[in-house]
């Protein structure tokens, strides 16, 4: 069965696997446990090696059609029955239509006495049958190490075990070996030398009051795995092993955007909202407006027809309409019409990896356009800084991966720079508003800017917004001597302007009438001119006719001298016709 | 489980000759162990139980569905299914003196 090494091929691509069916484990192994090979499964008490084990033989038996032989030395079969039922596994429906094959191994060490050599050939029997007699592809031994409690001579059981793992491998049965967790060594009784193809850890941690699951693939020959340590659930319908970070980052993207439901913040947003299916974040201390803004997306969101889910961890949904009712926001019809659905729970309720869990189910359930978590910190602190940053990094990625807008509003302490505070959170955000108290003249006025939105440009305006009854108003900014200029001083500001324009406008007109005066002189300084000219000219006129006059007067009579001193007739004769002449053509 | 140790003994101090010791012997094949471990098991029984006992040998090659009942791991395992309670002892039953503590005869050895 060993996987050659000549091939130039990585071993991983031939490697048979054997889904687990299990939620996020198959994601994380790269498609399953070792098929034909044994899997150990080890970590301490409580942290779920049979439920694991159990889970993947249902799942193999009704998802895979490969019947599967649960060979139990802890738990009875009853036990084992009842215990799995509770995960909404028909154990029993399946032992009957025989596709899953129950023994219960038991051996009391106080009624067992040795004497001399023995081998483990009953056990190879029990299972041998069992496989046989339904045929089964996979096989858990939930927990063998219990033998070494109640066997006695150690190097028997030890060739045993070893032959027992070869013999599992021989019968081509994908094996789960669970193993309690020992000190020293991954397992209390060393088993892990016999099972090298893949190690599972479990394991239960408690922080802070708070316990978490923990599942980490230690060991995986020949294949690709995640490494790192993943927070798993035991949930009402099986385990769920959450990736912290999903192993590739590949969503779709949309370009599409959506209306925040203020206007002008769509305004600072490069006109037209946020990006679909972006993440966006929104911190402010307390009493800034964030869930008024959030519920506002949440009602633009519902009124454009898309469903939306709130998270709400600090009000119940009653107090969330009510408060929003008394700023024009009407959230119940919507709520009606079943487009917007609230989820309240108190954060301490449940440890953070439930919460995450219940999320994700109602999430998928609801199939919401935008989801809404109003504020994420409250939740956030329920773990570590990291754990926090796990599960919104885990949040995200399913949310992004189904196309959903998610908010998230995060409450930030006073006294630190808010860009600090939100480390954990805000490189995994798209768009991050930032809301803030400005406190002065005796005054505490709200504003906003937009700190980043990825992909789009945006204002870099602080601007101020007012809460009032009907809903949220971002005003135009004032920028003073001493920075943004908000609430009276703001309106100081506007008043001061709207003088200052007045007085320009009244400038204005002056000067216009001071134009239309000189327009007025200029034009009557023309008309002067001109009628000087008239007048000059009609003197002008005046002459030359004057002149004409003359010449013809003293034509006549220069012809009527001559004519008295008879000289030259004909010369002035003919002068006389020139001149008629002259006189008749010009 | 607490009257254990005193119950065979007053059966057997009442009525010695009655009680019948039924033991079963699981074995895999003829094996040498299978084998051996009869043989022992065979020479003890006359040594302390002399007609008072009967062994049924189970052989599990043949009937793999009987491991289950008596809760067999090991091979060779002798049951004493009677007198109660159930005893067990695992092994080639080469070490004697386990055995008689393994199946109570030294109980059983007494009122006879």
């Amino acid at each position: 069965m060993k996987p050659t090494a000549t091939r130039k091929f990585p071993v991983a691509i031939r490697l048979p696997k054997c889904p687990t069916g299990i939620q996020g484990l198959d994601e994380i192994t790269g498609g399953g446990l070792p098929r034909r090979r044994p899997t150990l499964v080890c970590g301490g008490a409580g942290c779920g090696k049979t439920l694991l084990s159990a889970e993947f033989l249902v799942r193999g038996a009704t998802q895979f059609d490969e019947p599967g032989v649960f060979m139990a030395f802890e738990e009875t079969e009853k036990e084992l029955k009842a215990n799995v039922a509770s995960l909404g596994f028909d154990l029993e429906g399946l032992v009957r239509r025989k596709k899953i094959a129950l023994d219960y191994v038991h051996i009391e060490r106080s009624e067992v006495q040795s004497s001399g050599d023995y081998d483990l050939e009953g056990i190879f029997v029990r299972l041998g049958h069992a496989i046989d007699s339904i045929g089964a592809k996979r096989v858990v031994l939930d927990t063998l190490e219990v033998l070494f409690a109640s066997l006695p001579n150690e190097a028997i059981l030890r060739s045993e075990l070893r032959r027992l793992f070869r013999w599992l491998k021989d019968k081509g049965v994908t094996a789960v070996i669970t193993a309690e967790r020992g000190r020293e060594h991954l397992t209390r009784h060393g088993l892990e030398e016999y099972v090298s193809d893949c190690v599972i850890l479990l394991d239960h941690r408690v922080n802070d009051q708070i316990a978490t699951r923990n599942l980490r693939i230690v060991k995986y020959r020949g294949a690709l795995h995640g490494t790192n340590e993943f927070p798993f659930l035991i949930g009402a319908e099986g385990i769920s092993v959450l990736p912290i970070t999903s192993l590739a980052l590949n969503h779709q993207v949309s370009t599409a955007r959506i209306a925040t439901g203020i206007p002008r913040l769509d305004a600072m947003l490069g006109g037209r909202g946020f990006f679909r299916g972006s993440s966006i974040l929104l911190t402010g201390t307390s009493g800034t407006g964030k869930t008024i803004i959030a519920s506002n997306f949440a009602q633009a969101a519902a009124l454009r027809g898309e469903r939306v889910l709130f998270f709400s961890f600090e009000e119940s949904p009653n107090q969330i309409i009510r408060n929003m009712h008394s700023i024009g926001l009407r959230l119940e019809p919507l709520v009606k019409r079943d487009l917007l659905r609230f989820h309240s729970a108190r954060p301490s309720l449940y440890g953070l990896e439930m919460h995450l869990a219940t999320m994700f189910k109602e999430i998928a359930a609801f199939k919401p356009h935008v989801v809404i978590v109003d504020p994420i910190t409250s939740l956030m602190d329920l773990g570590t800084d990291s754990e926090g940053k796990g599960m919104v990094t885990r949040l995200i990625d399913y949310l992004k991966a189904g196309q959903v807008t998610s908010l998230f509003t995060s409450l930030t302490q006073g006294g630190k720079a808010p860009q600090q505070t939100e480390t954990a959170m805000s490189s995994l955000m798209d768009a991050w508003i930032l809301l803030q108290d400005f406190e002065g003249n005796g005054e505490r006025n709200r504003v906003l800017y937009v700190l980043k939105a990825r992909g789009m440009a945006h204002s870099n305006q602080i601007r101020e917004f007012l809460i009032s009854d009907h809903g949220i108003d971002v005003v135009d900014a004032y920028i003073g001597a001493s920075g943004v200029l908000t609430g009276s001083a703001r309106a100081a500001q506007h008043a001061l302007e709207k003088a200052a324009v007045l007085a320009g406008q009244q400038e204005a007109a002056q000067l216009k009438r001071e134009g239309e005066r000189k327009r007025a002189a200029l034009e009557r300084q023309i008309h002067g001119l001109r009628s000087d000219y008239e007048t000059e000219a009609a003197e002008l006129r005046r002459i030359v006719e004057q002149a004409g006059t003359r010449t013809l007067v003293l034509g006549t009579e220069r012809a009527a001298s001559s004519r008295l001193r008879q000289a030259d007739a004909k010369v002035a004769a003919s002068t006389k016709n020139k001149v008629r002449a002259e006189r008749m053509h010009p | 489980m607490k009257t254990k140790a005193v119950n065979p003994r007053v059966i057997t101090a009442k009525r010695p000759a009655a009680k019948l010791w039924q033991l079963r012997l699981y074995v895999m094949a003829q094996t040498p162990k299978s084998l051996a471990a009869f043989a022992n098991l065979k020479k003890i029984c006359e040594t302390h139980l002399k007609g008072r006992y009967r062994i049924t040998v189970i052989d599990l090659v043949k009937h793999p569905r009987l491991a289950k009942g008596d809760q067999i791991l090991a091979v060779p395992t002798v049951v004493r299914k009677l007198p109660h309670p159930v005893r067990t002892v695992i092994g080639t039953l080469s070490e004697t003196a386990r055995v008689l503590v393994g199946l109570d005869l030294r109980a059983a050895d007494q009122p006879t």
